[in-house]
């Protein structure tokens, strides 16, 4: 069993705190995991993305092939295309509805609906206002892993006992914050 | 021991606490920073009191951990790649006197240039300074290579390179630590000052001991557990793989190797391995992750003897850092993909933060110098930087740490007027105070603003070394105080920003502008804190 995971966004919509609570999951669950990220310059308002890998057999490679991602779960609906090249026949994109509009020459919705209409497996899901309803307005991140959760290969429950590990240090109200937020992407 | 989930950059950090460290001295740069930071934040390294401060630059850095490993105890110091070119006089003559207690150089390169000027593989440096270098090929061994580096280094007295790269310094992946050592107590050399003091005599005889050592180095290498070859039926070609390297060729072979395999991970090259690599095989394919140094090692003089394959005879890339894609090609295998990049997909280029004080600076400076049509304004290595992208597209030059003041002097010796460099407040105590002072003996017709953000805000935040203390700097440095200004970078300032800015501009000689407002990242996280 191994699932290949491209996590994307724009700098600060928070794809790492993602990564990290499916890292302490897969950690729980005895699997190996390789997650490479991005630092520096680039989070500055640029894309960025995160290769995340998780076997029960050990991982050779940091970065994943070309055709070989099973998911791509995207904070931005453009950004999510841009890995397209990576993405498994049959494998699946779950992304934000969302635009995060910081260019001048930021596409049409529509346009970039329309190449969606060409992928086989796609969630389209507005994590934004979820979370906004929930009343938690920063959690859009966990709402959106709650939407991709049923692709990822880790029981529910070790998701739910990631996200107690990463949020424990900012307290009760914000580790309860998340995991309803986990739970309402989920539907 | 349980694993624990460890970027590269915190698996060389938490291995040089458990291995008993005293100090880690370093300058923040993307791909190394996370390494100082961990430290900074480890409670473990709080209760063994391992000293973690910003130094100033890199060199500052060196030699203060040389200076602890004078005293005996074990020491760190991580820097970018480009920082040690920074550091590199101090290191060419560290690996001259030798250490005392237990020294590692970290040096993060950056192939793919995903946040510097270059791609500089400093394996060259490692080679050039003639030390033992090690470039682990993933995150346990970068653990338990910095573990055992000390113990190394202590043994042979010589510094120990460390070469990590991006992809190395910033993926995550299950760690398992070992033992917490006991941490040094000073120790001195007998006739300490024989080696530490380089003066001819001192350094011939260093030097030749230095000659001397290659041979110990080169035994060490060949018996490392760290460098391993892999036998295999079909020789027709055999693979040397560096590093990270090794990752991406094992994801091509899932079922084990179809060619011999020599992997690296400690050098000098281990001679024997290769000898008998060369002797079994037809061709070998040369994997390395920056510049062909191993491969231009292996080629020999004008490339006469063995077929040798690699980025030199454009087998793989010369640019650009590897990945698994990359090295299939040059397998050949085929790479096989199901969907393309759509064309509506936009770049989105990184950009100055909304609300950040270099916005205005740059708005303001515009604005001016467009008043005045043969200006140039000279720019540095940090967030404003990103002055150079639209909608600013406000400088002409990024260079190194230091050089906008310097270039803005002599641009401005040329003829030019009027000529201005922008430069950040940690910048300008990295190298920017020693060209400055060039300008105050020279008189020269420049204005410098230093676009003080009172942080380092580029790598996320750290200590900037002059905060509060820009303007006695300047002072103590000769700048004129009348020429010495100040203001704070707001929209409602704008007209005062830029009267400033004119009047500074039409002032012939040495002027210094020093906008100050805290970076947005920062404020935002104190006042979560809060």
């Amino acid at each position: 069993m191994k699932t290949d995971i491209i996590l994307a966004g724009v700098g600060g919509q928070g794809i790492l705190s993602v990564a990290a609570v499916i890292g302490e999951a897969a950690l729980e669950d005895g699997l190996y995991m390789k997650q490479a990220e991005v630092h520096g310059m680039s989070q500055r308002g640029g894309d960025v993305q995160s290769h995340l890998r998780i076997s029960d057999k050990p991982i050779a490679s940091d970065l994943i092939p070309l055709g070989c991602v099973d998911i791509i779960i995207s904070l931005e609906p453009m950004e999510a295309l841009r890995y397209l090249q990576y993405l498994k026949k049959d494998g699946w994109v779950v992304t934000n509805s969302t635009p995060f509009e910081n260019i001048p020459n930021y596409p049409d919705f529509d346009k970039l609906m329309e190449a969606y209409n060409a992928l086989p497996n796609k969630i389209i899901i507005d994590v934004d206002k979820i979370a906004k309803d929930l009343g938690s307005a920063r959690s859009s991140n966990i709402v959106l892993l709650g939407a991709a959760s049923p692709y990822i290969n880790i029981a529910f429950e070790k998701l739910e006992n990631g996200i107690r590990d990463i949020f424990s240090r900012k307290g009760e109200a914000v580790v309860e914050a998340n995991l309803a937020a986990l739970r309402a992407g989920r539907g | 021991m349980k694993k624990q989930l460890f970027l590269g950059d915190e698996a060389v950090a938490q291995a040089a606490i458990d291995a008993g460290l005293s100090g880690v001295y370093s300058y923040p740069g993307t791909p190394s920073t996370e390494i100082t930071e961990f430290i900074q934040t480890s409670p473990l390294a709080k209760e063994r009191n391992i000293f973690s401060r910003w130094c100033a630059n890199e060199k500052t850095a060196l030699e203060t951990a040389l200076g602890m490993s004078y005293a005996g105890k074990r020491t760190l110091s991580c820097m970018k790649h480009v920082g040690l070119n920074v550091a590199a006089d101090a290191f060419m003559n560290i690996a001259m006197s030798g250490i005392n207690g237990g020294m590692i150089i970290v040096s993060a390169d950056d192939p793919s240039m995903h946040s510097s000027q270059n791609e500089q593989d400093n394996r060259v440096y490692g080679n050039f300074a003639m030390i033992p270098i090690f470039e682990p090929s993933n995150q346990q061994e970068a653990y338990d290579m910095i573990y055992d580096g000390y113990e190394l280094s202590e043994k042979l007295g010589y510094p120990i390179l460390f070469r990590i790269t991006t992809r190395m310094a910033h993926s995550r992946a299950g760690v398992v630590r070992r033992e917490v050592k006991a941490q040094k107590s000073i120790s001195l050399e007998e006739n300490a000052h024989l080696k530490y003091i380089l003066l001819p005599v001192n350094a011939r005889r260093q030097y030749k001991k230095l000659l001397e050592m290659q041979d110990v180095f080169l035994a060490e290498s060949e018996a490392s557990p760290y460098n391993k070859y892999f036998d295999a039926p079909d020789k027709k070609l055999g693979i040397v793989a560096c590093g990270i390297a090794f990752n991406y060729l094992q994801e091509n072979y899932p079922d084990g190797f179809k060619n011999p395999v020599l992997k690296i991970s400690q050098y000098p090259l281990p001679k024997k391995q290769l000898l008998k690599m060369t002797e079994e095989c037809d061709e070998i394919l040369v994997l390395e992750d920056g510049f062909p140094v191993v491969e231009e090692q292996l080629k020999g003089y004008l490339g006469k003897g063995l077929k040798i394959r690699g980025r030199l005879d454009g087998t793989l890339n010369r640019d650009g850092e590897l990945n698994p894609d990359k090295v299939r090609k040059a397998l050949g295998l085929d790479v096989i993909t199901h969907y393309e990049i759509p064309t509506v997909v936009e770049n989105r280029p990184p950009a100055l933060c909304a609300g950040c004080g270099h916005r205005d600076v740059y708005e303001a400076l515009n604005e001016v110098v467009k008043e005045y049509p043969t200006s140039k304004v000279f720019s540095d290595i940090g967030c404003y930087t990103l002055g150079a992208l639209p909608p600013f597209r406000a400088i002409e030059s990024c260079i190194d740490m230091g050089a906008s003041i310097t270039m803005a002097k002599g641009a401005s010796e040329a003829g030019i007027y009027p000529a201005i460099a922008v430069i950040g407040d940690s910048t300008f105590t990295h190298s920017g105070m020693t060209g400055l002072l060039d300008c105050v003996n020279s008189n020269a017709n420049v204005v410098i603003i230093i676009s003080d953000n009172e942080t380092t805000a580029m790598t996320g935040g750290q200590d900037s070394a002059a905060t509060g203390r820009i303007h006695n700097i300047c002072k103590g440095i000769g700048v004129a105080p009348e020429h010495l200004r100040a203001f704070v970078p707001l929209k409602k300032n704008f007209e005062e920003m830029k009267q400033i800015i004119r009047e500074e501009i039409e002032y012939k000689g040495v002027s210094v502008i020093v906008p100050c407002r805290e970076c947005i990242q920062t404020l935002k996280r104190k006042a979560k804190k809060k």
